[in-house]
């Protein structure tokens, strides 16, 4: 039996019991009340809340059996040695207004040398002197010792050349707008984007993962119809909605389709919706208004009202790489922030002694240049139209344009057909080529690009050949 | 000195990374809290007008949606700004072993600046040159030039167009023949070839381990793929392994279905750290496990192995049991872009569905020669024994200076043959002493801190090369000798501290030849 507790032992306990109820009567109530929440807490531990369930607890020879048994997939599906990505043509030598393709001359209408810079003698020589006092390669990111002072001066050139406040360069022509995009949209804001914006435009929309709201290709109607549906569902959560960003992500010229967007009633829009528009401008800047600063200036609207133009540098200025211009504002924080900008080896220094040449030759010829390409765009687009048995895409002071079949006809097979034919008369066209996972595959077309030295003789046999090729392909 | 040169290569380098002193990360939590706290003391007398605002405003109207919220561009205002003179900094040379280093003048703590025009001579210790190729004369130069007068700079189309120029192929060839690999493919901008193929490779269904400290680059590509993305510690092949083996056990979240592959990704050297990644542990746990390796060996590809191969050189593993090989032209070629080599079927495969294949312009000739004409160097094809002098005089140089480092009491990562040495400072403040105090004697560094390194881990990173003589690593080390005892850097608890006069230079001189 357990020791016998005298009754001095129970005098003493029931003193001590006293003693504390007595101190919970003198205890501040904050005390109690703390104490009570514990006990209550415990309680509802022990009583309400549901057991986890059980993990499935596997055997050590289980968990090995798993292992062995496990098969990966090959790391890549075969592939078919026929693919035409396979078997590109390979060249060898300057691929200006003419190359030479096994061995024989033809004419250039497949590459996006708007302007034929590709071969001129005066870029070429900037870019030997950059060579010859910088090297070839810049060694390293612009944040550790790779910005040269041409870099700063061809970023101060091009914001110069579009009349903003600053200008920042990327080395590399897709990674300019694919970085751009997450740079400022984050996972809360909206994205209004057209459907036939261009591939890397797409990857920077994939990589902000902002909610994104596709319009169809420059339908102004569809896009107001979702800014109006979006204030409403503004109106419903008015604290969160003054947080989201929105942006308006389009092309000047659409390289998918060969169109100028609407912008003087997107800038309107702008205004009543409140968004930032991010235009890019690869395909306009160098062939579209009277000094080819773009679509702004074909419209004459005030380049400070669009948020930010980015461009880039290998289609009408015969470079590498890529650039964007704006407020300072707006461009300053791409330093820091733009992924393609930060973390990636600044642009070579001869490409950039070439893009500042090319700029200086923009500047001298002023209007001649320009007023001659979209002069001959028009002629040209009038030309095509003349063919019966094309569809011929994109606005007439368009330099670029897609020919496609009559409906039924359209496939790739016989687009390469004529592009094969073409080639035999000495003349080079291409195909359209895009990856299957575009957001909205554009139809198969043949990519006309016009050179601003083609002579209309020139132009009038591209007609002719064509011609002929579709009589060959519908027969 | 050859056997001595190759046993080094063999011997198993262990990446040791002394601790941080505890009082070293108080004090470094200490100074960014008070800048903090001065930065909201600085905002809030901005917001009631009594300090100007230096920052840029938003050309729309006010009703906007602020294009920026404040807390993000807190650090940039508020800390960044105050030491921004060590960032970005000009250069008006070539980025060879020595560098003009524009100077920059501001009158507004750094909000403007303004070029004096005066040109800082400095030893050039912060640009990726480590086989010395940035150089504006040479064979290489000379080659780029020619091939500028025979091909012009663009073909302005992509690769699927028009097609490509022969040079292309040529490289392509060369470079699969150097590693030692079947075929190979070439992307004009190394980031892009991570963040571009990566999706190529691993989709939804997949899974894809990524090392830690893998670079943002890696990070993008894993996360536009699709697949799931997770990550192990550092370099801890144990980790791996536990990783490896929860994921075939327990397969996808959710579904518990099994991955149709996992993909493990690191890289040769890491860039911050200076670490090599333990390849062979590696390699013995992707077979185990029937995983697949991708090794991005942007900084380690030419400077590291006694042909310059890179890590599977230094390790003097296989060069087929690594899936994908991947590394930039930049650093040790003098150049820019990006490549991948591996089986035939792998390249084929990226040739079909890359991205830049559609949608980005083809290398441009002048940089595909320059790389061209550093490789035959690098592969003794010129005649001469240049290229394997570089490669031995880079590890010569790098041996040289992280001892002497080391001894003289700073904490330094990495492997004792890396080319990348990140010396700690830890506190905020002296990130930007230790770069203007190294400037003022002649030498250009790369100090970084947070966000790039974790918040108590600023460095000063030296990248070694080897167009650096003697006399240049000597000013080097008496320079940060100078600077370490001015600022206080010599924090290691292994070696005492020791100034550079107190070293025994026979011992160096003697190993150095």
């Amino acid at each position: 039996m357990g020791s016998s507790m005298t009754r001095g032992d129970i005098e003493n306990l029931a003193t001590d019991f006293y003693g504390l109820l007595e101190s919970f009567k003198h205890a501040p109530l904050y005390h109690i009340s703390f104490e009570i929440f514990l006990v209550l807490a415990v309680i509802w531990l022990v009583v309400f809340r549901k057991p986890r369930p059980i993990e499935k607890k596997l055997t050590e020879k289980e968990k090995q059996d798993l292992i062995d048994e496990w098969q990966p997939e090959p790391l890549v599906p075969s592939v078919d040695p026929n693919h035409p990505a396979l078997n590109v043509r390979v060249l060898d030598g300057i691929v200006g207004k003419t190359v030479e393709i096994d061995g024989k001359k033809s004419l250039n209408f497949a590459t996006f040398n708007f302007l034929n810079f590709v071969g001129n003698q005066r870029i070429a020589d900037k870019a030997i002197q950059a060579v010859q006092k910088y090297g070839v390669g810049s060694c390293g990111p612009r944040g550790f010792y790779g910005t040269i002072d041409i870099h700063l001066e061809l970023e101060e050139r091009l914001a110069r050349f579009f009349q903003c406040e600053e200008g920042i360069i990327y080395s590399y022509g897709f990674s300019t707008i694919a970085s751009i995009i997450p740079a400022y949209s984050k996972r809360n804001d909206i994205l209004f984007v057209d459907e036939g914006v261009h591939y890397a435009i797409q990857k920077g929309v994939e990589a902000s993962r902002s909610h994104v709201k596709w319009f169809r290709h420059n339908d102004i109607n569809d896009l107001e119809r979702l800014l109006a549906e979006q204030e409403v569902l503004d109106k419903k959560i008015p604290k969160k909605a003054r947080s989201i960003r929105r942006f308006l992500i389009i092309e000047g010229l659409y390289v998918n389709y060969g169109d100028i967007c609407p912008l003087p009633r997107m800038v309107e829009l702008k205004y009543k919706y409140k968004y930032r528009i991010f235009m890019d401008e690869s395909v306009s800047f160098g062939t579209i208004g009277q000094a080819g600063r773009g679509v702004t200036e074909y419209y004459g609207i005030d380049r400070q009202k669009i948020d930010l133009i980015s461009s880039t540098l290998e289609y009408a200025a015969g470079s590498i790489g890529g650039f964007a211009v704006g407020s300072s504002f707006v461009v300053d924080h791409q330093r820091l922030s733009a992924q393609g900008y930060c973390f990636s080896a600044s642009l070579p220094p001869l490409l950039a002694a070439a893009a500042i040449e090319a700029l200086n030759i923009m500047e001298e010829d002023n209007t001649l240049l320009f007023e001659t390409i979209m002069e001959k765009s028009k002629r040209l687009h009038k030309k095509l139209l003349s063919i019966k048995g094309y569809i011929i895409s994109g606005d007439e002071i368009s330099p670029l344009k897609h020919i496609r079949l009559t409906h039924a006809f359209n496939t790739i097979g016989r687009l390469e057909e004529i592009v094969q034919f073409a080639q035999t008369r000495d003349i080079t066209i291409t195909v359209a080529r895009y990856l299957n996972d575009e957001h909205l595959l554009p139809e198969p077309s043949i990519r006309l690009i016009l050179n601003v030295e083609m002579t209309d003789e020139e132009l009038e046999f591209l007609c002719a050949v064509l011609q002929e090729a579709l009589v060959k392909v519908t027969t | 000195m050859k056997k001595e040169h190759k046993d080094l290569c063999r011997r198993q380098s262990n990446d040791d990374f002394e601790e941080t002193p505890t009082w070293a990360a108080v004090i470094t939590v200490l100074g960014y809290a008070l800048l903090s706290v001065l930065g909201w003391l600085r905002d809030f007398l901005r917001n009631i007008g009594i300090e100007k605002k230096m920052t840029a405003q938003d050309p729309n109207p006010k009703d906007f949606v602020p294009l920026y919220q404040s807390y993000e561009c807190f650090y940039t205002r508020n800390l960044y700004t105050r030491i921004r003179d060590v960032f970005n900094q000009p250069i008006a040379s070539v980025a060879g072993a020595t560098v003009q280093v524009m100077e920059r003048l501001s009158e507004d703590f750094n909000w403007t600046f303004k070029f004096s025009g005066k040109k800082l001579p400095s030893i050039n210790l912060g640009s990726y040159n480590y086989l010395g190729f940035a150089e504006n004369s040479g064979p290489c130069s000379e080659q780029a030039i020619k091939s500028l007068e025979k091909y012009g700079i663009t073909t302005s189309s992509t690769r699927h167009e028009l097609g490509i120029q022969q040079y292309m192929n040529d490289l392509e060839s060369l470079m699969a023949e150097y590693l030692n690999v079947e075929d190979c493919i070439a992307f004009g901008m190394g980031f892009a070839t991570n963040a571009l193929n990566i999706p190529t490779l691993a989709r939804k269904g997949d899974l894809i381990l990524s090392d830690k400290l893998n670079h943002t680059s890696l990070i993008l590509g894993a996360r536009l793929s699709g697949a799931v993305t997770r990550t192990f510690n550092h370099n801890d092949a144990k980790d791996l392994e536990i990783q490896l083996r929860k994921a075939i056990i327990h397969g996808q979240p959710r579904t518990c279905r099994p991955w149709k592959k996992i993909l493990i990704i690191v890289e040769g050297v890491y860039s911050m750290e200076g670490s090599f990644c333990n390849l062979r542990e590696i390699i013995e746990l992707k077979k185990k496990y029937k995983a697949y390796l991708y090794v991005d060996e942007a900084h380690s590809i030419g400077a590291i192995g006694s042909h310059g191969r890179g890590v599977v050189d230094y390790w003097n593993v296989n060069p087929k049991d690594i899936d994908i090989h991947m590394g930039t032209f930049t650093k040790s070629f003098g150049s820019a872009g990006g490549y991948i080599a591996g089986k035939k079927s792998l390249i084929d495969h990226i040739r079909i569905y890359t991205h830049s294949g559609c949608y980005s312009t083809s290398m441009s000739a002048p940089i595909v020669y320059q790389i061209i004409s550093a490789l035959n160097i690098i592969m003794g094809r010129d005649g001469t024994n240049d290229g394997q002098k570089r490669i031995q005089q880079l590890a010569c140089n790098v041996r040289y200076f992280r001892r002497q480092l080391v001894d003289m009491g700073f904490i330094v990562y990495g492997n004792d043959d890396s080319p990348v040495v990140p010396v700690m400072i830890y506190m905020p403040a002296k990130i930007a002493a230790v770069n203007r105090e190294m400037l003022k004697r002649g030498c250009a560094v790369v100090t970084v801190g947070f966000p790039a390194t974790l918040l108590t881990e600023s460095r000063v990173r030296f990248c070694i090369s080897a167009g650096h003589t003697k006399e240049m690593l000597d000013n080097a080390l008496r320079a940060m000798d100078e600077v370490g005892h001015l600022v206080s850097l010599r924090y290691s608890k292994r070696n005492p501290s020791r100034r550079w006069h107190e070293l025994k230079r026979a011992d160096y001189d003697k190993e150095y030849f």
